[in-house]
């Protein structure tokens, strides 16, 4: 059975006068384990593909099934808890809390899952371990180099064991070399069974994916094995 | 959800660290308003005190037959009256079946010297017999006046507690003379203390037989006739039997009002709860409009604060937080803002209140069942005005939250 399913999956926004359809007849499944790249020009709906993947929002039409659980028709506060259990975020932005030390801010879905503060301590610092920041969990993000703070990012976005990581443009805001070294960081999590959702606009970023699939007006252009670069 | 609760106020207390000054500014409508309830009641409850202190220093049960009422009068008829006389004592004591005793005094206001030691506008009283009693006065040191000082008019006086102390500071002013109001007097008698009552000390006071005084400071004074109704009698009965006799020796026609009047310790009481009262009222006011003002101060602010973390708000979200979660975290700092200003008010209160106590002769006494009310308050405000902006923070879109920069 498939990870995650889009059947006939339709996104149409209601401007009063006119109706703007974004995404249409969508109908995409991804099985675990894949290292999916999504691609595609802006305006091409990628945005709010991704946006529904991640359950930040639902759509208009059609079925989204995730784990076994179907997304669309859910309400605020199942979407809050898919998404803390299911889906790790890694934005273009870092989007880490400013105020907040490394440790914090990798804790936060687990604060929002109900885990104890000790135990929240230890997970984090493990985590932060693994992305290679065991010195850095007292930092805060202004402390951190850019690089350093996406991989505090991706430490946070696998705090929970989700079953997607959803990165949107996570180089975006990266020099070359750092692009290339988070992307070795995902190939590792990719080898590890995680399975990987890439969003961006960028060829040789998405060729480290295995399969890349293409959007267009809103549809699916096309769907081909990636390289698999590592 | 207790998890939640506590990092909240964790999350709380760090946001208001990290704005420090502008937190402080705005709870300032909290503090005032805080502070002047917790000052207020504070005063109240020092009032109430002395107040009951100083009720049981007057006899509670005498009744006083005087010109003036003690609480309401109008002075263009009152000065028309005649005055109150000896006629009224005896009628009184000659008609009354109720009443126990009854005495005239007469009031003056003199200066008093022992030597180079002097004490100006000292209370002088000349008291008829039967006032001691009716009084209750003890003697802290020597005599009361007896029977045949009253009598023969002779010139010996009792004076207060204060009076021999700052006339007398070494010595026993027992036998010893003083001048009062240029005449020569012996004393025999010192008062017990009796504290004061509205601010006139009742310590400091000459007595002396209402002969003696009349011979020296006039006959033409304002009296006050000094009842005691007899043990178990309903002190409204003795009132209308007094009346019913006075008004017979002033000879008030049928159908006229009373030109005298009947005093007692329930008018005071009635006074000071006016009194009271308006201080209540006015704390209720300014209490309340600085809560609300507070309170609208917390709730602009915590809008403020809502918008520019719009960004921490689309993560949150974005992570797992529900609603509720986003919304118990702005309640909490609204809650902690307000109560870090109820905090601050209540010790500022406490502070007025230690100050009017020591530098005023009001007394102020702090009660530590006000840290409550005044924390409680502003928990309150803190809540009710973190509503708004809690909710609004919570209903946010979080794709619009995460684009927002």
């Amino acid at each position: 059975m498939s990870l995650l399913r889009c059947v006939d999956l339709g996104k149409t926004y209601d401007l009063g006068a006119q109706k703007l359809e974004v995404l249409k007849d969508v109908n995409l499944s991804i099985e675990p384990g894949e290292y999916v790249a999504i691609m595609g020009p802006s305006g091409s709906g990628k945005s709010t593909l991704m946006n529904i993947l991640g359950c930040l929002d639902t759509p208009t039409t059609g079925r989204y099934e995730l784990d076994g659980e179907q997304v669309a028709g859910m309400n605020e506060n199942q979407l809050a808890d898919v998404r803390n259990r299911k889906i790790g975020f890694v934005f273009q932005t870092f989007n880490l809390l400013p105020r907040q030390s490394a440790r914090a801010n990798v804790e936060l879905p687990l604060v929002y899952s109900g885990v104890p503060a000790s135990k929240r301590h230890h997970l984090a610092e493990e985590a932060l371990k693994a992305v290679g920041l065991e010195g850095r969990t007292r930092h805060r993000p202004n402390e951190l180099s850019g690089g350093e703070r996406q991989r505090v990012a991706v430490a946070r976005a696998l705090i929970n064991h989700p079953s997607i990581i959803l990165a949107d443009e996570p180089t975006g805001n990266l020099d070359t070399k750092t692009s290339i070294e988070i992307m070795k960081l995902l190939g590792d999590l990719h080898r590890d069974k995680n399975t990987i959702i890439l969003v961006t606009h960028e060829h040789d970023i998405a060729e480290y994916a295995h399969r890349i699939v293409r959007l267009r007006d809103g549809v699916i252009e096309s769907d081909t094995p990636g390289m698999g670069k590592t | 959800m207790i998890y939640t609760l506590v990092e909240s106020i964790r999350l709380a207390l760090g946001s208001l660290r990290s704005n420090m000054l502008r937190s402080l500014l705005t709870t300032l409508g909290i503090v005032i308003g805080i502070s002047t309830v917790i000052a207020i009641i504070s005063v109240i409850t020092g009032l109430n005190r002395a107040f009951s202190d100083e009720l049981s220093a007057i006899g509670s049960n005498v009744i006083y037959v005087q010109k003036f009422h003690w609480a309401k009068n109008d002075w263009s008829l009152t000065r028309k009256w005649k005055d109150i006389g000896f006629e009224e004592v005896e009628a009184i004591r000659n008609n009354s079946r109720l009443v126990d005793k009854a005495a005239p005094s007469f009031a003056a206001t003199r200066r008093i010297k022992n030597g180079r030691r002097a004490i100006d506008d000292v209370m002088i009283f000349g008291r008829g017999k039967g006032d001691q009693e009716i009084r209750g006065a003890t003697p802290a040191a020597g005599r009361l006046l007896v029977r045949n000082d009253f009598d023969s008019n002779r010139n010996v006086v009792l004076i207060g507690w204060d009076v021999a102390e700052k006339l007398f500071p070494y010595e026993s002013p027992v036998g010893k003379p003083i001048s009062v109001g240029g005449v020569r007097m012996q004393v025999v008698g010192v008062l017990d203390k009796r504290g004061s009552i509205f601010g006139s000390n009742l310590d400091v006071t000459v007595t002396m037989p209402i002969g003696t005084f009349m011979k020296y400071f006039g006959r033409k004074r304002m009296m006050t006739i000094a009842v005691l109704p007899r043990e178990g009698v309903d002190n409204q009965e003795v009132i209308d039997e007094l009346r019913g006799i006075l008004r017979r020796v002033r000879k008030v026609p049928f159908g006229q009002p009373d030109n005298f009047a009947i005093n007692k310790i329930d008018v005071l009481q009635d006074l000071y709860k006016k009194l009271t009262g308006g201080l209540y009222a006015a704390m209720f006011g300014v209490g309340t409009i600085s809560l609300v003002v507070g309170g609208i101060g917390i709730m602009n602010i915590m809008l403020v604060s809502v918008t520019e973390r719009t960004k921490e708000i689309g993560i949150r979200k974005a992570l797992g937080a529900r609603p509720r979660a986003i919304l118990l975290q702005f309640l909490v700092e609204a809650v902690v803002l307000s109560c870090l200003g109820g905090a601050i008010g209540t010790a500022l209160g406490f502070g007025i209140a230690a100050l009017v106590d020591a530098v005023s002769p009001v007394p102020a006494s702090v009660r530590p069942w006000s840290i409550a009310v005044g924390l409680g308050f502003s928990a309150g405000v803190g809540l009710i005005f973190g509503v708004v902006p809690a909710r609004r923070a919570a209903a946010k879109n979080p794709i619009e939250c995460l684009r927002f920069e």
